[in-house]
């Protein structure tokens, strides 16, 4: 009983002591904003809180809304949505090696990811080993979709329904960069484990690459033992925008197993470009991605199950105020606009030569005020025109939501 | 501040008039789903769940697809509650009398065109007849379902009896052994009257849907316990009470609505479409007997069906038929819906049952043997006239 009291005693004044931490002694790691930053430096360039001298850095976002949305006269009402709550440990290792982690929970705890688990050594600027969790460099939002980024409170159709974002995997690569005056090249090349069969037996019934996160095994066996590759370079000029192109190619299905011929090989290969840009005087952001999915699919399977997949969007960000607003200093207005359009089909009907829909076109235009650069609040009006994959008249989806987003 | 306080007071109020800024519902005569009226509170709950059950449930490998299918849900084939698209057309196959199907051994009678990765879907054996069947619209099928088998036999004249050329039989066919027998059904020596289907060789709609689960999806029931792929008895691959929901879903879909009733055209169209005998067949209104839902007991309504088997000449005669009918033999096609659907075809009219005519006229064009004289009829009207037919048959 005595060792009891003691061990509790103990620990309530642990407790107490760490809750009365100094906040002056943490010290806080801003965002780079030199310019010379890329999209694949997304996943450092956040902002973290350091202990002191302590090796570990921490941070986290948090993203949550209210959202009144209709199709056709069919609403679900009033909705008020957790959707992230994202923490990231940085740890500075060594001189030149570091880890970064990200945990997230998604609408509430109904999805918990390791979205980011990797360990970085820096033997060269040109030559970066990474190994861990990793996020596959397709696209551009993969590798950049922390929520307080987007001006938006829903994340790009093509990004998270088209593209699987945030898709990561258990593996390794390279990567580096070059600087030369106003110019800065990059690249990243991992292999990593893959797709599963799901991208073509999903209860979406469409070829749809997000159905492979389904796989719960994923992070601890690769389902066919085929390594997927992805690839992507990219060029920076200081003044006037960075260009991206990435490239993911691998095998989705089972084709053996204990040692008996199933199928053959079949392919899943994604070819994605990206780009953003700030124009000069206008200060208006600019940030686009579209990308091609090319899937091998067997000839005797249902025409739902697309061969080729593509699909976009383009958000285009004017500040239209900076200054102090109910008394922050830095605070900026946003006004801005998505534009998306996704084709979840690309093909014409074997029984008709008809052409396939399955497509979806969105606007979103939106307001957003930032009272400080890791903190945003938004509004947005979201107009989607969904068309089936006969080409039936469009189920329409339209309504406000408003959401706040911040780092933490 | 006040300016910024006055910009966020207009922003804020913006999402309180959310609901003006959302897409309105569709008139209930543009659609074709939504129940009947009258359902009670447990009934439109029922609905929702057999809505979920057609129209949400994406079957995969993991649910049991397949191997062998034709289509991974209710609602692929059937969009929003209408008629199919070639892409879905079921192809069936190895009857050519009432004797049965000489082809069962070998996948019949439907064709499983399409097969999970690393199986073969089947082919069509080398001498056996088909036929390929456009899926149906889904709308009032309660209606249908209610109608009593005395009210169908006396629209049927197998001898010509009135001299119109019109004959008119029902389809016997023996039921399955899940079936429950309907209020006043009449045997005839073991036999029962068909009224759903391109042939009405389906008793009800739990036969319907239970063969449709089995033989379009491969997914296996208690009440269709046989594996399409490898013919035998497997684990149940959907609950009865799934079943249960959708075929009460299919019960209570509404009537499809019809539209501009009151236009000239549409009247004129109504007028001819009587006076050359298209309603000889296409008959213009039934009543229900009683039902076990309300709703559906005693009503009057215009499907455009007598429920009953017509020669429909040769260029209608595939070499393939079911139950009693012969194959030159089709059950009169309800016309109500027909105005919508292009709406669930992706645009295009696919008529008749298999989808071959592109327009209602040359569905008209393509009716043979007792339908032969209406036909002719038809050619023989003006251009407006027919114009008017068309009109009315639109806005059904």
């Amino acid at each position: 009983m005595k060792k009891l009291l003691l061990l509790t005693t103990g620990l309530i004044i642990t407790t107490t002591s760490i809750g009365q931490i100094d906040a002056t002694l943490l010290r806080k790691r801003h965002v780079d904003t030199t310019g010379t930053m890329l999209n694949m430096d997304a996943v450092y360039n956040r902002p973290f809180l350091s202990l002191g001298k302590l090796p570990v850095a921490l941070g986290g976002y948090a993203e949550a809304n209210w959202q009144h949305l209709g199709t056709d006269g069919i609403t679900e009402g009033h909705q008020f949505q957790m959707r992230r709550l994202t923490l990231f440990v940085a740890s500075s290792i060594a001189k030149r090696i570091k880890f970064l982690s990200e945990i997230e929970f998604e609408d509430g705890t109904k999805e918990i990811n390791i979205e980011f688990a990797a360990v970085d050594v820096e033997l060269h600027p040109l030559l970066n080993v990474r190994s861990g969790i990793i996020m596959n460099p397709i696209g551009a939002f993969n590798q950049n979709h922390d929520g307080p980024k987007w001006e938006f409170v829903d994340r790009p159709v093509s990004a998270t329904q088209l593209l699987p974002a945030t898709w990561s995997n258990v593996g390794f690569g390279l990567y580096g960069k070059l600087f030369k005056k106003n110019w800065v090249f990059a690249y990243e090349a991992y292999l990593t484990n893959g797709f599963n069969d799901r991208i073509i037996d999903n209860r979406e019934g469409k070829t749809f690459l997000p159905a492979a996160k389904k796989n719960r095994d994923r992070f601890e066996e690769s389902f066919n033992g085929v390594p997927l590759a992805t690839v992507k370079a990219a060029v920076r000029h200081l003044k006037i925008a960075e260009l991206g192109v990435s490239y993911m190619s691998g095998i989705y299905n089972k084709f053996e197993d204990d040692g008996l011929q199933l199928d053959k090989k079949r392919a899943v290969n994604v070819l994605a470009l990206d780009g953003n840009m700030v124009v000069p005087e206008l200060h208006t952001s600019i940030n686009a991605e579209w990308a091609w999915i090319f899937v091998d699919v067997p000839e005797t399977y249902t025409q739902q199950y697309a061969k080729t997949q593509y699909g976009g969007f383009i958000d285009i960000i004017q500040p239209c105020h900076r200054g102090k607003i109910f008394g922050f200093e830095n605070s900026t207005i946003n006004i801005a606009c998505r534009l998306e359009y996704v084709d979840w089909n690309v093909g014409k009907f074997r029984e008709t030569g008809g052409n396939i829909a399955d497509h979806l076109w969105g606007i979103m235009p939106g307001i957003s005020w930032r009272p400080s650069a890791q903190t945003v609040l938004r509004l947005n009006y979201k107009y989607y025109n969904k068309i089936d994959m006969l080409g039936n008249p469009p189920a329409r989806t339209a309504g406000f939501q408003c959401g706040i987003a911040t780092y933490f | 501040m006040k300016r910024f306080l006055h910009v966020l007071l207009i922003v804020l109020s913006v999402p309180l008039s959310c609901k003006k800024l959302e897409p309105a519902a569709p008139e209930d005569h543009e659609t074709l789903d939504g129940p009947v009226e009258g359902l009670s509170d447990e009934q439109r709950a029922m609905f929702l769940k057999g809505d979920i059950a057609f129209n949400n449930d994406v079957f995969t490998k993991e649910t049991g697809l397949g191997p062998l299918f034709v289509s991974t849900s209710c609602g692929s084939c059937h969009a929003g509650d209408g008629k199919g698209h070639p892409f879905t057309t079921l192809t069936r196959f190895g009857q050519i009398n009432e004797q049965g199907n000489l082809f069962l051994h070998a996948g019949g009678p439907q064709l499983q065109n399409r097969a999970i990765p690393s199986h073969q879907p089947e082919t069509i054996p080398a001498a056996a007849t088909f036929s390929k069947f456009t899926p149906p619209a889904n709308t009032g099928l309660g209606f249908l379902d209610a109608v009593s088998d005395a009210d169908i036999l006396a629209m049927a004249d197998p001898n010509d009896a009135d001299g119109d050329g019109i004959s008119g039989v029902a389809n016997w066919v023996s039921l399955k052994n899940y079936i429950t027998l309907r209020e006043g059904s009449i045997d005839n020596t073991g036999k029962y009257i068909g009224r759903f289907g391109k042939k009405g060789a389906a008793y009800n709609l739990l036969q319907q849907t239970a063969g449709a689960y089995n033989q379009d999806m491969g997914i296996v029931s208690t009440y269709e316990p046989y594996d399409t792929f490898s013919g035998e008895e497997i684990d149940p691959e959907v609950s009865n009470q799934t079943v249960q929901h959708v075929v009460f879903y299919l019960k209570t879909l509404k009537a499809p609505v019809p539209r501009n009733i009151n236009d000239p055209g549409v009247l004129a169209g109504k007028g001819l479409f009587t006076q050359i005998n298209c309603s000889k067949c296409h008959v213009t209104e039934l009543k229900t007997s009683r039902s076990s839902i309300a709703a559906l007991s005693y009503q009057t309504f215009a499907p455009y069906t007598d429920l009953l088997l017509h020669d429909m000449g040769n260029a209608l005669d595939d070499g393939y038929t079911e139950g009693s009918a012969k194959t030159y033999e089709w059950r009169t096609p309800p016309l109500w819906g027909l105005g919508l659907a292009k709406i669930s075809q992706g645009g295009s009219y696919y008529l008749l049952h298999d989808g071959r005519a592109r327009s209602i006229e040359e569905a008209i064009l393509l009716h043979g043997g007792e339908a032969a004289y209406t036909r002719d009829k038809y050619k023989a009207l003006s251009k407006e006239e027919k114009q008017k037919l068309i009109t009315f048959l639109e806005s059904l």
